[in-house]
């Protein structure tokens, strides 16, 4: 049975790394029919294989189990190994991961259908899920940022898909960059980790947390609580890879790669490996109040942030982009108040919808010929029925409408509310009570800048009939902080004929995104006895730990307070109503705030304006010094004191210089033989 | 079994130097008005010779007993006095024997085309260099050491004033400058050692405890001379000029073998015969070495010569190296000498990068560039995987030495570690730009387009150098099975002496 299983598993993980290898080695001779039939033939075996997989963990009775596959790196008690770790946490990530990655493997056949490197395109996205699922599947810290990084690099090679777009290939080194500065505390984490309990295995780490409280460690002089400092160092890291505050400035950036690589890497499954890394350390977590309290703050102040960016933003990628850095701030304030069950709900839940939404609006992308402003759009519902319905269908989803107290409502009703409600259990605290009121601030943002992409989009005035034949943006606003990106790849070969009125995807395209609708209504009803209900404890297993203490599942299923309750549900209908007059009924009031740039609006238009922030401070700052060490340490001190000055001189200044090309190598070997002749002399006198 | 061949090291060191002299005999023999038959000669001569050096010492490798920490295929002739004819290698200078041996047949290839003048003056200093280099690496005795290590350098010289670029008088002056002053303090410390211990024997010499008062003098003079080497900020200077003037092979061997010398001292003098000096001036080293990490990559980021940026950029890796040297502990010594195999490896190869664009359009000039993905695509897929193999990326064998580097001098103190963390960071920052700039983007020169991708000799080139750095990444035990008997030794004997 198990050696079974572990042949299904290994199957799963390397499928990919196999269609990457074979398709990124032989694409250009296989071409492009042949590479998208091998990849996405391999992502849906494994992903069939994953399925089968946690539904034996699930329901078959299957045990926690790892497969050690090859030692990685062994010194002294440093142990790591490649090897797969199957319990209730990576089962459900090689489920979201392996069929997200399917989908959006299909989904590209269409979209990418104009393409010339679309090998090189597969290979990618695959490479990219192989990398995720060594990430999912770590038994140790090392394999995990093994993953960790081979994911932040199939993300760089995505994001600068389109390599002569100089926007694109900023975009990708940004992200590269801003995710190190995260894996720089993760780094510095897993050294606290080692040297604190001389183990990098999870396995060997968790048991040994417990009797470790209480403890101080050194670091930078400083004395700290041992398990707080480690568990926030490592946070630092989730915080990149999740894109939350401070760290977030990657994300709205990497939409500049292909629509399909945004529903994959940038809204289901990588940017969620921080939320799945602080889960898979709930052990550490849980002992580490003070790390756990920050996490609940970032995550909350995220929550709100990227919202109240996301409700100004014109671009229809930005938009969902901006949600999906809000959306991983709820998980993140689950994980904090020490809900990790809701919170890996969420991220369940999420990777439905939030690929549907993606996936959806590269259908309207597609639809529009690479049009992505959404000023430049609305009245599309009659021409993408099908992708007006499934928008629909996830709007209702990210938004969580459902009927309290019942089992109707969609996926995001479930997980939403229980990240809300276990906020609420934790009000007794400072930063449970924060993020309450953040979470629930955040869902009326949420609702209303989500239907105000469904309204601008699929709605009101067909804004695209007089500009048609003019690909190019005018500046609306009158300024152009954040203008869309034109994803205008392959642009003059569009082959529709050019009558530029908007169509429908192809089927190759919509039934990937009716799949995931499919998730979208069913994955809350069918899974909350198993993430959060009745099943919880049996489904988890030891996957997350809760201390004896933490009872917020517990207090959040017995919430009294019918208010609290209905707070979530009411923001979200006055939110979808607010939509409704300002972009349905009274559209010319948000184009008068926009025209009239009040602060309020410019700070939120501008992304709070954390670009120029940063620009200004360390990009200058790394220039200003890497000038001065060189041009003024290297070259006026250390050269002019040393090889330039005296000795330069006086060498010149013999005129043996120019006289031969190798005139050194004789001063040089002339100088050795003198020491060679020195040492001999000297070895005959001791002798004598 | 592998059958045991005698005398298996000097038949390695020496090999190269045997082939020089075939070329130089039948160089002799040839008539006059030949030189195109005598280069050619000299050329396959050349790279034969250096294939059956690399063929020995994967056996001398596959013969290494890898639990036994001492030395190994040890060959002793008494000389006169306190000098011998020492050879022997343990787990920790075998892996640079074969790194020279693996390095040297891409050398020749990849100067194949390249070198147009004085061809076999070219090749016999190739030869002469790698059988100077592996002496340095197989040689037990100070005397022995010294011609080696010395001696090393003047094919060196050579290389860069003869073949090198335009500034090459001067970048080959401001090489002999710091490596003499080196040399002369170490030639020093070496004659006040033989006196003392009465032998010149290096094993002998390890377990020789050299008085308190005087193994700082002695580490500093030592110091010296591989400091400059490593090189160390802020004795680094001379490499970037060397590194621009240098033809590619030339800088393969500087960047791939010849700044593992000074590491390699650090690990076979300093640390196990000055031990207490060593861990008195361990602070300083460490500073030296993160701020080599940290200053010498943001001066990379602002280089405008691809040359340049990657010199200052070996700098910074091999900041790393000093670091977890003086880390003194088992993650800190078998990181840094991991770290010196990999970095030979993957330096190397961003030099051959970069001679593949030079030898199409002569010019070093970032700006020059751009675009070169849609045009090279197997030039792309190379050079990003040497780039991001010299971020450190997972995978990589860049990844494994600064993890463990750095996992180890969080021991010796959380700054270095946290300062070197950040290290991490500026190297995605200036690799990825100068990747950018020179790959992607729109062709914007016209020039660009008149060459082809990567020919089949240039495939042939770069297919090892892959092959290594993704198998170290993937399975770093291949160097920690060799190393670890022995570095442990070194560690063990190092912490009992300074009572860690």
């Amino acid at each position: 049975m198990l050696s079974d299983m572990s042949t299904v598993v290994t199957l799963a993980v390397f499928a990919p790394l196999i269609g990457a290898l074979i398709v990124g080695g032989f694409g250009r001779w296989l071409g492009n029919i042949a590479s998208q039939f091998i990849t996405t033939g391999l992502l849906f075996a494994a992903c069939a294989l994953s399925w089968y997989a946690f539904i034996q963990h699930t329901w078959g009775g299957m045990e926690d189990f790892t497969i050690a596959i090859l030692p990685f790196i062994n010194i002294d008690t440093f142990h790591s190994a490649w090897s797969i770790r199957i319990d209730a946490l990576s089962s459900t990530m090689l489920v979201v991961v392996t069929t997200v990655s399917s989908l959006v493997h299909l989904y590209s056949w269409g979209y990418m259908s104009e393409d010339p490197s679309r090998p090189r395109f597969f290979a990618y996205l695959s490479l990219f899920t192989f990398a995720m699922l060594m990430l999912v599947t770590a038994a140790d810290f090392m394999q995990l940022f093994f993953g960790w990084e081979g994911v932040g690099l199939a993300s760089y090679l995505l994001i600068g898909f389109w390599f002569n777009k100089e926007s694109a290939s900023s975009a990708a080194i940004k992200a590269f960059v801003v995710n190190r500065v995260g894996d720089f505390g993760f780094a510095l984490g897993i050294m606290t980790v080692y040297w604190q309990f001389g183990t990098i295995n999870f396995h060997e780490l968790f048991p040994m947390i417990a009797s470790h409280q209480g403890q101080t460690w050194e670091f930078l002089g400083q004395s700290f609580s041992a398990l707080d400092l480690a568990a926030f160092l490592l946070f630092i890291g989730a915080m990149g890879k999740s894109a939350q505050f401070f760290l977030h400035t990657w994300l709205p950036d990497a939409m500049e790669g292909p629509t399909p690589v945004s529903a994959l890497i940038h809204a289901a499954t990588m940017v969620t490996a921080g939320v799945y890394m602080v889960c898979l350390l709930s052990p550490l977590f849980e002992y580490a109040p003070v790390a756990k309290m920050i996490v609940a703050y970032i995550g909350a102040i995220t929550a709100i942030f990227a919202a109240s960016i996301g409700f100004t933003q014109n671009d229809i990628k930005r938009v969902i982009a901006y949600s999906t850095c809000s959306q991983l701030g709820y998980m993140f304030f689950a994980a904090g108040v020490g809900a990790y069950q809701a919170a890996m709900f969420h991220l369940f839940t999420h990777a439905f919808f939030k690929a549907l939404l993606f996936l959806g609006a590269g259908s309207v992308i597609h639809g529009m010929h690479h049009e992505q402003d959404m000023r430049k759009m609305g009245g599309l519902w009659k021409f993408l029925p099908v992708t007006y319905g499934v928008m629909t269908i996830g709007t209702i989803a990210i938004t969580g409408l459902g009927i309290p107290e019942t089992s109707f409502g969609f996926a995001g009703f479930f997980s939403k509310d229980a990240i809300i409600e276990s906020a609420w259990a934790a009000h007794n605290t400072p930063q449970g009570m924060f993020a309450f009121v953040m979470g629930v601030a955040a869902a009326l943002l949420t609702s209303f800048y989500s239907w105000r992409l469904i309204a601008m989009t699929f709605h009101g005035k067909k804004q695209w009939e007089h500009t048609s034949d003019d690909h190019h943006h005018e500046v609306i606003d009158g300024h152009d902080a954040s203008e869309p990106a034109h994803d205008d790849h392959a642009h003059d070969d569009h082959g529709h004929g050019h009558d530029h009125k908007p169509h429908e995807s192809p089927w190759v395209m919509l039934v990937p995104i009716c799949l995931l609708a499919v998730g979208a209504v069913f994955a809350g009803v069918a899974f909350a006895p198993y993430f959060i209900g009745e099943h919880a404890h049996e489904f988890w297993g030891h996957a997350i730990f809760t201390a004896p203490t933490n009872h917020i599942m517990h207090e959040a299923h017995e919430i009294e307070n019918m208010w609290v309750k209905l707070a979530p549900l009411a923001v979200t209908l006055i939110g979808m109503i607010l939509a409704w007059y300002y972009y349905i009924v009274r559209p010319d009031l948000p184009k008068k705030f926009a025209a009239n740039q009040g602060p309020v609006y410019s700070f939120l238009y501008n992304k709070w304006y954390f670009d120029e922030i940063y620009q200004v401070t360390f990009v200058k700052l790394t220039k200003v010094l890497g000038d001065f060490f060189w041009k003024v340490l290297d070259i006026r001190i250390i050269d002019n004191l040393g090889p330039n000055g005296a000795a330069w001189a006086a060498l010149k200044s013999a005129k043996n210089l120019v006289k031969t090309q190798t005139g050194y190598v004789y001063h040089y070997a002339f100088a050795m033989f003198l020491g060679v002749v020195g040492l001999l002399t000297y070895v005959f006198w001791l002798v004598h | 079994m592998i059958p045991a061949i005698p005398n298996l090291l000097s038949l390695i060191t020496f090999a190269p130097l045997f082939g020089a002299v075939v070329i130089l005999v039948l160089r002799a023999l040839a008539r006059k008005d030949d030189e195109a038959v005598i280069a050619k000669n000299a050329k396959w001569i050349s790279l034969w010779t250096t294939l059956i050096t690399l063929a020995l010492s994967v056996v001398l490798v596959a013969g290494f007993n890898r639990s036994n920490p001492g030395y190994q295929f040890e060959e002793h002739y008494q000389w006169f006095g306190p000098i011998s004819y020492h050879m022997g290698v343990d787990g920790i200078s075998i892996l640079f024997v074969l790194l020279t041996a693996f390095l040297m047949p891409l050398c020749i290839l990849a100067s194949w085309d390249s070198i147009k003048e004085r061809i076999t003056e070219y090749m016999i200093a190739f030869l002469l260099l790698e059988t100077l280099v592996i002496g340095v690496f197989t040689s037990l005795d100070l005397f022995l050491f010294y011609i080696f290590f010395e001696g090393g350098l003047v094919p060196m010289f050579l290389i860069i004033g003869i073949w090198g670029g335009k500034e090459r008088i001067y970048a080959s002056y401001k090489f002999f400058l710091y490596t003499l002053l080196g040399s002369v303090l170490m030639l020093a410390a070496m004659l006040y050692m033989v006196g003392v211990a009465g032998t010149a024997d290096i094993p002998a010499l390890s377990h020789f405890a050299f008085a308190r008062e005087v193994q700082p003098f002695l580490w500093f003079a030592f110091i010296a001379s591989f400091a400059v080497k490593l090189p160390m900020w802020p004795v680094h200077t001379w490499l970037p000029d060397a590194h621009v003037q240098a033809p590619t092979a030339g800088s393969v061997m500087l960047a791939g073998i010849l700044l593992k010398l000074g590491g390699y001292g650090f690990i076979r003098f300093n640390l196990p015969m000055f031990p207490y000096a060593s861990e008195m001036f361990a602070p300083l080293m460490m500073g030296l070495s993160v701020i080599a990490i940290v200053v010498t990559s943001l001066i990379a980021f602002r280089q405008t010569d691809m040359k340049k940026l990657i010199a200052y950029s070996s700098v910074a890796h091999m900041g790393f190296v000093t670091m977890g040297i003086f880390a003194g502990n088992q993650l800190g010594v078998q990181g840094a000498v991991y770290q010196m195999i990999s970095h030979g490896v993957i330096s190397g190869a961003l030099f051959l990068c970069v001679g593949v664009v030079y030898d199409r359009w002569h010019t070093r000039e970032i700006a020059f560039y751009g675009g070169l993905t849609k045009l090279m695509p197997h030039y792309a897929f190379v050079f990003l995987l040497f780039t991001m193999a010299n971020v450190g990326l997972p995978g990589t064998s860049g990844f494994i030495g600064e993890i463990t580097t750095m996992v180890g001098a969080y021991k010796w103190g959380t700054w270095v570690a946290f300062v070197a963390t950040s290290g991490v960071i500026l190297s995605a920052v200036y690799a990825l730009t100068l990747y950018k700039r020179i790959m992607f983007g729109e062709v914007h020169n016209e020039a660009l387009k008149k060459y082809p991708d990567l020919s089949v000799r240039e495939i042939i080139i770069f297919t090892p150098l892959i092959l290594a750095t993704i198998a170290l990444g993937v399975y770093p035990a291949f160097v920690f099975d060799i190393t670890t008997a022995s570095v442990d030794t070194v560690v063990a004997t190092y912490q009992t002496v300074i009572g860690g």
